[in-house]
């Protein structure tokens, strides 16, 4: 819990940091991603299941609620929760048959699910707008358009510590332990009662839920989307972050999307190279702290004291 | 009261019969001791006692009603409750965390309650953690119950292994060379809480190369060779019988 207040005081305080709007828009866009890597850490880091397909999930959220919004005049918080209840169906029907596999096997089939949903966004042009993208209205409630950066700001920030909180109880219940006993030894969870397809799909369609409501956010956010955000690529950013802010942490998932999402658009001169900064950052992870940033972190401030 | 009964219960894996045409009972409160060469089919007996394997042919009774557990958890909650012989710990918890995650059968947590940190659970949280707590002082590991599992011992994990499958209170407990790799101290230490299992009234099955212990804690013991029965019964008995000698010592010149 020291962690959450900890995290509430950095939202709380950025704002005297943040000087312009461009400031909060990279604010926004970490608070956005930190979501995403917060489920994908229960995925990845406690039940041990990878997935390359995540922004897949964060393509139906973001294009859902987009198409129900804009083309079918659905009021936003309808389609914000219809896109992210289609990305968690998705995630229950295709979990379903390839959560028995596992390591490589799974990575691949995460992999084909996430380049099969970036071509249907990308060529669907009829409702996606193809690869020039769509507008999307603003997220409005009640008549009333959510509007402006500091309002945003604030929505994020709230959603965040939710999503964390959330995060934090489960790991901490006897679910979570399951999860992570899933991890820890497959054949031993089973034998403890553990029914591990069931716990495998429930990781899997809660972080396919939190990606694809994150990627409906971005949507209204942003008023506008490509399939950019769909892509391999983008799926591979999103477990980047989370292998480098730490595995099983979920400090280390808000740290990593932080980092990632922040030093890419600081560093302009790079943004030509953006991947193979990325690169460079999961290499050097693996190699100096294969436990990620925060996790290696603590245990140096552990040793210390 | 037979607590499990096995008819007829074979395992083929391609052209190999690892086990084959096996019949037996274990009577409920006994330390039922299976013993046989290596590869005489001893884990595959209890791989499929605990649903990891499927049987090729025959079947199970648990208290005289067919079991009917198809994946290895529906086995666990049935009440068959098991250790390996190579390690299966997780290493990403402490060793209180390992306990408790063999409670999981008797927690009942919905996903929205896990969630939402609901005060039924933190109460029923902090039973299982007392619980987990008085079962590693059982096995003797009390005074590592926050120790990270991957600091542990070797010995400390063989016994880590018990209390977990201790904490899911199975009617049978299968244990998969529990004394292997331990040193003689260790060895006697594990006897001594075998029998500390059975008298709570806990059915014991143990898969064992260590005859003195073998000898010394068992009520009945089944000899495996070849995936068959060699031999059954008393321990003395099977201790002089020629079929068993000769299978572990080789067939003598005459």
């Amino acid at each position: 819990m020291r962690g959450l207040l900890a995290l509430a005081a950095v939202v709380l305080l950025a704002p005297l940091a943040l000087a312009n709007n461009y400031h909060y828009e990279i604010a926004i866009l970490v608070g956005l991603n930190a979501i995403v890597c917060v489920g994908l850490n229960l995925l990845i880091g406690y039940a041990g299941q990878i997935s390359l397909g995540h922004a897949g999930f964060f393509g139906i959220g973001a294009y859902g609620s987009a198409i129900l919004a804009a083309r079918y005049g659905w009021p936003p918080l309808a389609s914000l929760a219809a896109a992210t209840a289609a990305a968690a169906l998705l995630a229950w029907l295709v979990g379903r048959p390839i959560l028995r596999l596992r390591g490589h096997y799974l990575a691949m089939a995460t992999l084909g699910l996430g380049i099969i949903i970036s071509i249907v966004l990308t060529t669907e042009d009829g409702y996606t707008g193809g690869p020039d993208g769509m507008s999307v209205p603003p997220l409005a409630v009640a008549g009333f358009a959510l509007a402006g950066e500091r309002a945003w700001y604030w929505l994020v920030g709230v959603l965040l510590l939710a999503t964390v909180w959330l995060a934090l109880n489960l790991i901490d219940s006897p679910v979570g332990r399951a999860l992570r006993a899933l991890h820890g030894s497959e054949v031993a969870a089973e034998v403890a009662g553990i029914d591990s397809a069931r716990h495998k799909l429930l990781a899997f369609v809660l972080s396919a839920a939190i990606a694809g409501l994150a990627g409906a956010l971005t949507a209204h956010y942003a008023g506008f989307i490509t399939p950019g955000k769909a892509t391999f690529l983008h799926s591979i950013e999103l477990v980047v972050m989370v292998v480098f802010g730490g595995l099983a942490s979920t400090f280390g998932a808000v740290v990593g999307a932080a980092v990632l999402t922040a030093l890419p658009q600081l560093l302009t001169v790079f943004k030509e190279y953006e991947m193979v900064v990325f690169g460079g950052v999961m290499m050097l992870t693996m190699i100096f702290m294969p436990k990620g940033l925060v996790p290696t972190l603590a245990a140096l401030a552990g040793r210390r004291r | 009261m037979i607590l499990l009964r096995a008819a007829g219960l074979a395992k083929k894996f391609g052209g190999v019969r690892a086990v084959e045409a096996l019949d037996f009972e274990i009577r409920e409160g006994q330390v039922f001791s299976i013993i046989g060469p290596n590869g005489a089919g001893k884990t595959t007996l209890l791989n499929l006692l605990t649903g990891i394997y499927r049987p090729s042919a025959g079947r199970l009774w648990l208290a005289e009603r067919p079991l009917a557990a198809r994946a290895p958890h529906e086995f666990a909650a049935a009440g068959i409750g098991r250790t390996f012989q190579n390690l299966q710990i997780f290493f990403n918890m402490s060793a209180l965390e390992n306990v408790m995650a063999g409670r999981h059968l008797h927690e009942r947590c919905s996903l929205a309650a896990a969630l939402l940190r609901a005060p039924r659970l933190a109460r029923a949280e902090y039973a299982c953690r007392r619980l987990a707590a008085e079962l590693l002082e059982f096995v003797g590991l009390g005074a590592y119950a926050l120790a990270a599992a991957d600091a542990l011992p070797y010995g400390a994990l063989k016994r880590l292994e018990i209390a977990r499958a201790l904490a899911g209170e199975p009617r049978l407990l299968l244990l998969d060379e529990p004394a292997a790799g331990l040193n003689p101290s260790e060895i006697r230490d594990i006897d001594r809480l075998i029998q500390a299992i059975a008298a709570r009234g806990i059915t014991v099955v143990l898969v064992e190369h260590n005859m003195k212990l073998v000898m010394g804690v068992s009520h009945h013991v089944l000899v495996l060779d070849y995936g068959r029965k060699l031999a059954e019964g008393a321990p003395d008995a099977v201790r002089n019988d020629p079929r068993v000698i000769e299978a572990y010592l080789g067939a003598g010149e005459s």
